[in-house]
């Protein structure tokens, strides 16, 4: 009812937003499978020879599995130090001093691409860590945020005096924590994962300055490659990554519902 | 002991490292560029003595500025109509939305490269229609940067827009009308109002995030049009020049820091619902 009350000139410019949305992915997925050596839309003909290409050029191999690694490797850290912060600091709220909250937001007010550099310059320099590692940090630190903050929102919504009947009912601490606490805030743990698998995944400005020699990520190598070539290489491995943001996009809507997306 | 600083205990972890690795190094940064020979400004005033990069420093406000005010209008009249939207057609609209935010910024610049190239698809499409003869060079402009800009932006304000629209309360909207507001009456006076503090809050992940991009200035920009961010690197990692990419890295650092707390304090003050 309140639909038909919309201006008819408003949704014609919502139709165009969504075409200008869409369309360019469109025009990806058209390109990765066109049988011709350049970038093409419509395609002409059909193959899928630009999609074994990627696993024909070594670089994108390693690159896709460096990247894999260092999503899996820098979410879980980020899980494993954001948690108990989150936990911290809903359930110790009046002992904790305000400013420590501020903390973790500091890594969102500091560009991806400042940090980036300051770990080049302090970490990967400064104390000679290997490529691999630095860029690890510099990915825990980017995700870290979402982790305590997607946490910490499901945590204002648990009532801990469900914890403390359980401790006082004579379960241990720690014990109380992962049967009691961990599994009422599952979906927010989930959410956490999957928000932060993803930016690492897609992370350019924080990876850009803390790749080298032989180690590099999925992105900043289709940045290198792109410079180069313009073959329908690329559009294929776009594809790759719109077919991960489908299946991440599966999960959230299996496990949370997809308007979770939107708040 | 360990039970009364067990809070403490608990946040350690996160807060060290946020602190070792993320203001420590941030903090030398900054501090090398007071460090120098010439004066304590010394990098600064030559990074403004310079006329190049006075010129990729307006260029990339003006840029975020344009990116910001297209997708503060695109992003709110299309979630004015997704938050009016039944049910499924919502969550269709909502997910179409989601779609490309959580596809890299990688791909979706790149998509724009095949679109605007000079044997491009935009190109090919206005020749075969007659409407231009010769293909035009559309890449490497301010234009083509700011129009991949607005395509990366356009979903996250959709998205916290809709989120803002949605906690209008229903009864002060039809309070207006029944006091005799048209719909574009109670649009303008009663639904912008209340939306002023998000539309801040998605003007400032804009800019923020528009001010400190690389990779799409960098594909749809080159050197042509360099940025803030391309010139750090190119600072950095092709003259070596690391106070320099410093200088650049602190005028970020401040740039972003005060936009954010002064539009965080704007929002406060023009919260109608606030009392």
């Amino acid at each position: 009812m309140m639909t038909s009350r919309i201006n008819p000139l408003l949704i014609l410019f919502t139709v165009l937003v969504y075409i200008f949305l869409m369309g360019p992915l469109i025009i990806v997925l058209g390109a990765s499978v066109s049988d011709t050596t350049y970038l093409t839309f419509p395609p002409q003909g059909l193959t899928l020879r630009w999609f074994e290409n990627i696993f024909a050029i070594s670089a994108f191999k390693r690159t896709i599995i460096t990247s894999l690694e260092l999503a899996f490797l820098a979410t879980g850290l980020a899980l494993l130090i954001g948690i108990p912060a989150a936990y911290a600091l809903n359930r110790y709220r009046i002992k904790l001093p305000t400013w420590l909250s501020t903390v973790f937001v500091l890594p969102i007010l500091v560009p991806e691409i400042v940090l980036g550099f300051s770990l080049l310059k302090s970490v990967a320099v400064g104390m000679q860590t290997p490529i691999f590692l630095t860029l690890l940090v510099g990915h825990m630190l980017l995700v870290l945020p979402y982790c305590v903050r997607v946490v910490s929102a499901s945590l204002a919504s648990f009532d801990f005096s469900i914890e403390e009947a359980a401790v006082s009912l004579g379960s241990p601490p720690m014990k109380t924590f992962f049967t009691i606490v961990l599994p009422n805030v599952r979906s927010g743990v989930i959410a956490a994962f999957i928000l932060a698998f993803i930016t690492s995944i897609n992370d350019v400005s924080t990876s850009l300055f803390l790749t080298g020699p032989g180690v590099s990520t999925l992105p900043i190598q289709i940045l290198a490659h792109v410079e180069q070539f313009f073959d329908p290489t690329i559009a294929s491995v776009s594809v790759l990554l719109m077919l991960l943001t489908v299946a991440v996009m599966a999960i959230v809507e299996r496990t949370l519902g997809l308007t979770f997306l939107a708040k | 002991m360990l039970k009364r600083y067990a809070g403490w205990w608990l946040a350690a972890p996160a807060t060290l490292a946020v602190l070792v690795f993320l203001i420590l190094p941030v903090a030398a940064t900054i501090a090398t560029t007071f460090g120098e020979d010439g004066g304590i400004f010394a990098p600064y005033v030559a990074f403004f003595n310079s006329g190049f990069r006075r010129t990729v420093l307006w260029r990339t406000i003006e840029i975020s500025l344009a990116t910001t005010a297209i997708s503060l209008v695109v992003g709110f009249l299309t979630a004015y109509v997704v938050s009016k939207s039944p049910g499924k057609l919502k969550s269709l609209l909502i997910i179409a939305a989601v779609f490309p935010l959580l596809t890299g910024v990688v791909v979706r610049s790149f998509a724009w490269l095949i679109i605007l190239g000079k044997n491009g698809i935009l190109n090919n499409f206005l020749v075969s229609i007659g409407a231009i003869s010769e293909p035009l060079s559309m890449l490497y402009t301010q234009g083509s940067v700011i129009v991949a800009m607005v395509y990366l932006f356009v979903p996250l304000m959709i998205l916290t827009l809709v989120g803002v629209l949605e906690n209008i309360p229903d009864d002060v909207v039809q309070a207006s009308a029944s006091l005799g507001a048209t719909p574009a009456g109670t649009f303008r006076q009663v639904i912008l109002p209340l939306a002023v503090p998000g539309l801040i809050v998605g003007a400032v992940l804009v800019f923020t995030g528009s001010f400190t991009a690389y990779a799409t200035p960098q594909l749809l920009g080159g050197e042509r049009q360099m940025v803030m961010g391309t010139l750090m690197y190119q600072r950095a990692m092709v003259s070596f020049d690391w106070v320099g990419a410093s200088t650049i890295a602190a005028i970020m650092v401040v740039i972003t820091v005060t936009v954010v707390l002064a539009m965080s304090r704007i929002a406060r003050r023009l919260n109608p619902m606030a009392t």
